[in-house]
């Protein structure tokens, strides 16, 4: 359902402030969201003014000079720190992508970090991904096919066919481009969301998977898929400038082939 | 306390299995309704600017009579479908939102037979 307004314990509150060091001559600020589940409180926004001067480029390197120097409390999701594990997907200046391959300098003054927006949120930058996740193993990932794997050699594929998956294997899951869509903030417990649907069409489009018909079917259905108006947040902030739009409307396209054709 | 497996919410009922002819009826209706807004225009400007009989001579040529019918049909379906679409995206109460696109298709309905009926009745009274 819309929501329009915060409910009564998630409007925000101004936080702690910390100041640069002494001497400090490159101060940038990064205002950053922070909850407590166990505190009760309200979340609150925290200032860490921090010396560019003794930083890495990337905003997780910001969130990591906190996290290591400044203020320890703070919680959030890395790990391969080069946008292939898609952990550290979170709202920078209001716009989802992953804060290891997006550049301090990208941005001109302060930097508001947020979580993923319209999500449970665990503690701090840390979304609750249990959902995205179901969902995304709901489209079975994997290949499904009747005929037996040839007795001594993979599955062959051609190499235009293979061109086919590019554009669509290089999806890491972060979910920025799901949080970005309005459908997926109204409707996020039915439409399965840009990021899924571009997993889903990644296996319609595989040249090796033998349950094209069957996958179709799952898809086929007034909230799962046609819950995507093209409003294209998706392709938008994807920051692996993929295009889930473009893969959810070629799997339109093969519902009305399939139906005229 | 729901002990269903995120797995087991996601599934749900499973696939409706429909959609696809909603959505590409959506498309045709839009693409028929560039064409055919033309008469209407055309229509529009003669009822406000030109004499009753000369309006209904306009009307009344097949061809015209043809695309102003076509039109009405294809407005409202194209409404009633597009509408059913915002309803379904806003409304999740469940009784609430099938009562309310019970409503936007009878009164489209509703709509087009009133609109229908006054085409041929213009054109049988003159």
């Amino acid at each position: 359902m819309a929501e329009f307004t915060l409910p009564k314990n998630s409007v925000l509150t101004e936080g702690k402030t910390f100041k640069a060091p002494a001497g400090a001559k490159n101060i940038r600020r990064f205002e950053v969201y922070r909850w407590d589940p166990d505190s009760g409180e309200n979340p609150r926004i925290d200032n860490y003014e921090l010396d560019m001067d003794h930083c890495g480029p990337m905003v997780l390197d910001a969130i990591l000079k906190i996290k290591n120097e400044v203020d320890s409390t703070l919680t959030f999701r890395r790990s391969c720190r080069e946008g292939v594990c898609g952990s550290c997907a979170m709202t920078v200046n209001g716009k989802n992508t992953l804060a290891c391959t997006k550049a301090i300098d990208s941005y001109p003054d302060t930097i508001k970090i947020f979580p993923l927006p319209h999500m449970s949120v665990i503690k701090d930058l840390v979304p609750d991904m249990t959902h995205f996740f179901a969902q995304y193993a709901s489209i079975k990932p994997w290949i499904e096919t009747q005929t037996p794997a040839p007795a001594d050699a993979e599955r062959l594929q051609s190499k235009e066919d293979r061109e086919k998956l590019d554009g669509l294997y290089e999806c890491v899951l972060c979910a920025c481009c799901s949080t970005s869509c309005p459908s997926y903030w109204w409707n996020s417990e039915r439409y399965l969301g840009p990021a899924v649907l571009l997993q889903a069409y990644r296996w319609l489009a595989d040249s090796r998977d033998e349950n094209t018909g069957e996958r179709l079917d799952e898809l086929e259905d007034p909230f799962k898929l046609y819950r995507c108006h093209t409003i294209m947040n998706c392709t938008d902030t994807c920051p692996k400038g993929l295009n889930p739009a473009k893969a959810i409307a070629e799997t339109k396209k093969l519902l009305v082939q399939r139906k005229l054709g | 306390m729901d002990y269903r497996s995120p797995l087991a919410r996601v599934r749900g009922l499973g696939s409706a299995k429909t959609g696809t002819s909603h959505w590409w009826m959506q498309r045709v209706t839009a693409v028929a309704l560039i064409p055919l807004s033309f008469s209407l225009i055309i229509f529009l400007d003669l009822s406000l600017n030109a004499p009753y009989q000369e309006t209904v001579a306009w009307l009344a040529s097949p061809f015209n009579t043809v695309c102003i019918v076509a039109w009405i049909l294809a407005v409202f379906y194209h409404a009633a479908l597009g509408l059913q679409v915002v309803i379904e995206d806003y409304i999740a109460v469940e009784g609430v939102k099938i009562v309310a696109v019970w409503a936007v298709n009878l009164s489209f309905l509703l709509l087009a037979l009133a609109a229908l009926i006054a085409v041929f009745r213009t054109l049988l009274i003159g």
